[in-house]
């Protein structure tokens, strides 16, 4: 597992509004590798969002160098390199939960019969097994999230963008599939791209984590983990994970201080 | 069946306010007989006489139910020209009325939502069409229709277009602009999160168009069918005034010339009555395929 993914050097940009130029991203340079399962973490206005949307290509950085899978963030759209879940699960209430997962496969113009064994392959990846036919509506937020993630895994996309997948969920919730979420890693090797605001959650998933600080939005640490790849939940005890957080902490602090 | 004791009462509370009406208004012309013929008379024989005449200002309620029986099941059962011994509906009775105006209405609604879908369908993915069209639509409807009617039909007839069609265009230029107000907005519905999940398949605009905006408008479109249907029977009737021939809008125009007060009323009933079940079918379908949408 080795090559580079996503390498952004000198990324910038900036929104031009009616109050004059904000800077959301300045002078961002990243490697993430293949197979890494990168966080970023940071206050709200840090722009971690920002740089995901960039990476996606649904912003467009007005400076510096950013390529995805060695091409431009547009080409590898077009390319349908990556699968992105959003903050909410965003299921189309219309459609059944195997629906919603067909759709990306009905618009790449799947068979029949391969969007029906992607459907249930993935819906087996994320624990759902048997709920293809039931509506949204008709499961928790914990499952229809796991659902948004089956449709972003549906159609192989080697990179996983996710933007503050677990933030809207309750904790112990938030526990449970950030558990599978490393379970479905380990299985599928995707490159994680992974956005959250929470401390624990950014360490105990991450082979590396990216500390974000604001105005302007750039990078104030990068920490590569040393903690092993297999991680049961408990290791959240253990003396290097609080290191690590211990670490976080203090980078964020550090961009925060001459701010308020 | 609960809501059947409080529907029970406000009908017969209308009921009650249309014969208090109906005594009030007509008894000054019950005087004037009397008084012409030199008599007085008192309330006794005023309340009954003034629900018999053949000519009320205000019918009463059973006097319109009455006429409204004969101009139906009477005329087409047991009347001369109805369909039981002439074989085709009857010109005087209310069916063949009905169905001339029904039927150019259903024609204009079809045209009118047509239209009203494929324009807000343009409008929402149309720079221009969306800064363009909309004012044009809105002017369309502060014309006074009884205004650009007559206009319409006579435009129509001297380039050779005449009977159903003019009636089912004037209803179309009705019913277009609620499904237009509606569309619009249902195609909007979609956040901006779930354009973005579409942006990152790299759908094309016919896809985001047919797999999320046209479901996502649904809701909207069933409730903007409803006042479209509705605007398009008014429009129809509207435009069967100055025409002549059959239809509602014939027949009571008919009805005013001669003072048939009771006729106009039982047309009313007749169009009242079709208005309600051309909601009740929108609404109808609107039930099915929101619950084959899962969406209720």
């Amino acid at each position: 597992m080795t090559g580079t993914v996503i390498e952004a050097k000198g990324v910038g940009l900036t929104f031009q509004t009616g109050d004059g130029p904000v800077h959301a991203l300045k002078g961002v340079d990243l490697v993430i590798e293949k197979g890494d399962f990168v966080s970023f973490i940071g206050p709200s206005g840090c722009g971690k969002t920002t740089f995901l949307r960039c990476m996606a290509a649904l912003e467009t950085p007005t400076e510096g160098k950013l390529t995805v899978n060695g091409m431009s963030p547009e080409d590898a759209r077009q390319a349908r390199a990556y699968g992105y879940v959003f903050q909410a699960a965003g299921l189309y209430p219309w459609r059944t939960i195997g629906g919603n997962i067909r759709l990306p496969l009905e618009i790449m113009g799947l068979s029949k019969a391969e969007q029906a064994s992607r459907v249930e392959r993935v819906l087996e990846l994320v624990d759902l097994k048997g709920f293809g036919k039931k509506y949204p509506w008709q499961l928790s937020g914990g499952m229809q999230q796991r659902a948004s993630i089956a449709r972003a895994l549906s159609f192989d996309a080697d990179i996983l963008l996710m933007d503050e997948p677990f933030g809207a969920l309750d904790e112990i919730v938030r526990d449970h599939l950030n558990e599978q979420l490393l379970a479905l890693w380990a299985r599928t090797e995707k490159t994680i791209a992974f956005v959250t605001h929470s401390i624990p959650e950014a360490v105990y998933l991450s082979t590396k984590i990216v500390v974000m600080s604001p105005r302007p939005g750039r990078i104030a640490d990068v920490i590569e983990s040393p903690l092993p790849r297999e991680r049961p939940l408990d290791i959240r005890d253990s003396p290097e994970f609080i290191a690590v957080a211990h670490r976080v902490r203090d980078g964020l602090r550090a961009g925060h201080s001459y701010d308020d | 069946m609960r809501s059947f004791g409080p529907v029970l009462v406000v009908l017969g509370v209308i009921l009650a306010i249309w014969y208090a009406a109906a005594v009030l208004m007509n008894a000054q012309w019950e005087r004037d007989q009397a008084s012409r013929a030199g008599a007085v008379i008192g309330w006794a024989e005023i309340l009954p006489a003034t629900l018999r005449q053949e000519r009320p200002v205000l019918p009463a309620p059973h006097q319109v139910a009455a006429e409204f029986w004969a101009l139906t099941w009477g005329e087409e059962v047991s009347g001369r020209r109805g369909i039981v011994r002439s074989g085709s509906l009857s010109n005087r009775g209310l069916v063949l009325h009905a169905w001339v105006t029904l039927s150019a209405t259903m024609l204009g609604f079809v045209i009118g939502a047509g239209f009203g879908i494929l324009l807000a369908v343009g409008i929402v993915h149309n720079r221009a069409m969306d800064a363009s069209v909309m004012p044009w639509a809105i002017a369309s409807q502060t014309i006074p229709i009884v205004a650009i009617a007559p206009m319409i039909i006579v435009v129509l007839n001297s380039i050779g277009v005449s009977g159903l069609v003019p009636k089912a265009i004037i209803a179309a230029y009705l019913s277009f602009f609620p499904v237009v107000v509606g569309m619009v907005k249902g195609l909007r519905s979609p956040d901006a999160m779930q354009l973005d999940l579409l942006r990152t398949y790299n759908a094309t605009a016919l896809q985001g168009l047919w797999k999320l905006r046209l479901p996502a408008a649904m809701p909207f479109l069933f409730a903007s069918l409803k006042v479209g249907v509705a605007a398009s029977f008014v429009g129809t009737i509207v435009a069967e005034l100055p025409l002549g021939g059959a239809g509602l809008g014939t027949r009571l125009l008919a009805g005013s010339y001669y003072g048939q007060t009771i006729q106009i009323w039982a047309t009313l009933v007749m169009a009242s009555l079709l208005a309600a079940a051309m909601v009740a079918v929108v609404g109808g379908i609107q039930a099915r395929v929101l619950t084959r949408m899962g969406m209720r």
